[in-house]
């Protein structure tokens, strides 16, 4: 069964459709990445499937769950970074996930303490989040995300702003728990799909423009092929229509 | 429901924590305090005026709260919109209700901290008289019910913007409008046209009217209920003005 199961979501601001008919399945151990240029809809469809926004129309299911019926089953089930990481830079890491835990109905500090030890955040837990570097604030969201152990990941550009260190331990990080969830990350950062998806759509206008995935040392999308590092190429081919 | 009534508590833990983890709180607690001291002493004349009773004290609150709630009450979404942070927030699995309701509890236990630290005034007068504290305590309950439901307005208005100044402007207005409802500026200007059932109506959402009976220590059912309405009322919008405008910025 999909745990992740999109049909035909549209979702219209007026006259404006951000996300026009998107429908795609993925299942567990799956790392399925989000490409496209800005405003293409990837951080709408986001959006649809962690119970933010309502879709205009279409549906999402999760883990056999439609978010619009049954919107706390889906989102007991998701673990969600939104886009810049958002936290409370008033309250300290520690303070942040004990507040995460609470409102999850987790008891003890089991769960804190492994999303802390899988995200390194161990040496800055009793400091205000607005004192802490760009990287630290990343890595609160992103333990904030994980912290109830979900079998859903969506994380909206988690690498962007890091370091190429950071952005090496975030791709580490997700490669690990790959294995046993389903994981949707959007990125404008080609070579993250190399080093972390498993399969990748390229989003824009609103539609899936072309669905790809591994295929030996390339990645085949359709009929193109791209290389080794030949990623960004094929993506202004498929966005923009330019000739490889 | 138990994991809603968690979620509820945890998010008062959260917004009450908040409130002390700035300066705010401190700089909201003592200016509270010093306004309430000047409006008792100096313009209430309460030492001046020979009766052991709470009247100058109590009759400036609704005056004080209309700048003091919508100031409480103004980040309680506003920021959260502002920061990001209600994405992340409404996709906890918590009821947009239990959230509503957290928050706004949030901010009545915090008003409820700085009418407590106000004890001083009522501990003078028993130094100095011997007033009738039972209608000390009605004064207290209805101050407390009050500020409960202009705190519930305020609220409701901080989800219309991602501006924190916006939403204290909109909340000044609106809870001016709630305390001179049934004053003569407002009944002389509806008096001239409108039916005698209006009029009623109108000066009926006067929370001053009904504030001056609580102060007499007549606390009557239907003054209650009036603001558990109003506050019931004000956080249902407050939830449905978050659902309508959570996609907008």
């Amino acid at each position: 069964m999909a745990m992740i199961l999109i049909e035909n979501l549209v979702k219209r601001f007026g006259a404006f459709a951000a996300v026009d008919g998107i429908g795609f399945a993925v299942e567990r151990g799956t790392v399925l990445g989000f490409l496209g240029p800005n405003g293409a809809g990837k951080s709408t469809t986001m959006k649809m499937i962690t119970g933010f926004l309502p879709p205009t129309s279409g549906r999402v299911r999760v883990c056999g769950h439609d978010v619009q019926a049954e919107p706390l089953a889906v989102k007991r089930r998701i673990g969600y970074l939104p886009e810049g990481a958002p936290t409370y830079p008033d309250m300290t890491p520690l303070a942040f996930l004990e507040f995460v835990a609470r409102v999850r109905g987790l008891k003890g500090r089991a769960a804190i303490d492994r999303a802390v030890g899988r995200t390194d955040l161990g040496a800055v837990l009793h400091q205000p989040i607005d004192t802490l570097s760009k990287g630290y604030r990343r890595r609160v969201g992103l333990a904030q995300a994980i912290l109830h152990d979900p079998d859903v990941l969506i994380l909206d550009e988690p690498t962007d702003g890091l370091d190429p260190n950071q952005k090496h331990e975030v791709r580490r990080l997700i490669r690990a728990m790959a294995a046993d969830k389903a994981i949707i990350l959007s990125t404008h950062i080609l070579e993250e799909v190399e080093a972390v998806c498993t399969r990748a759509l390229i989003i824009g206008r609103g539609k899936v423009l072309a669905e790809g995935a591994p295929d030996g040392a390339s990645w085949r999308f359709g009929d193109l092929e791209a290389p080794p590092g030949g990623l960004d190429a094929l993506f202004r081919r498929v966005t923009l229509g330019e000739a490889v | 429901m138990t994991g809603n009534f968690v979620g509820t508590g945890a998010i008062f833990r959260r917004e009450l924590a908040a409130y002390f983890a700035t300066p705010v709180a401190y700089v909201f607690i003592v200016g509270f305090l010093l306004l309430a001291g000047v409006s008792t002493f100096y313009v209430g004349g309460l030492l001046e005026r020979g009766q052991a009773d709470l009247r100058p004290f109590f009759q400036s609150h609704p005056w004080l709260y209309v700048v003091l709630m919508p100031a409480v009450a103004m980040r309680l979404w506003a920021e959260e919109r502002r920061a990001g942070t209600i994405e992340l927030l409404l996709t906890l699995p918590v009821d947009l209700g239990a959230v509503v309701v957290g928050k706004f509890l949030a901010a009545w236990a915090f008003t409820a901290v700085a009418l407590a630290l106000t004890a001083p005034v009522w501990l003078t007068v028993n130094a100095l008289g011997h007033p009738d504290n039972g209608v000390a305590l009605a004064g207290y309950v209805g101050s407390l019910l009050m500020a409960g439901g202009y705190l519930a307005v305020c609220g409701a208005l901080s989800a219309l913007t991602r501006n924190q100044v916006v939403a204290f402007v909109l909340g000044v207005v609106a809870c001016l409008l709630l305390t001179v409802a049934g004053s003569p500026i407002v009944l002389d200007a509806v008096a001239g046209w409108a039916p005698r059932a209006l009029i009623d109506a109108v000066a009926g959402f006067s929370v001053l009217t009904r504030f001056a009976a609580i102060m007499d220590g007549v606390i009557d059912l239907r003054d209650v209920v009036f603001f558990a309405s109003l506050i019931a009322l004000a956080l249902f919008a407050n939830a449905l003005v978050v659902d309508l405008r959570k996609g907008v910025g």
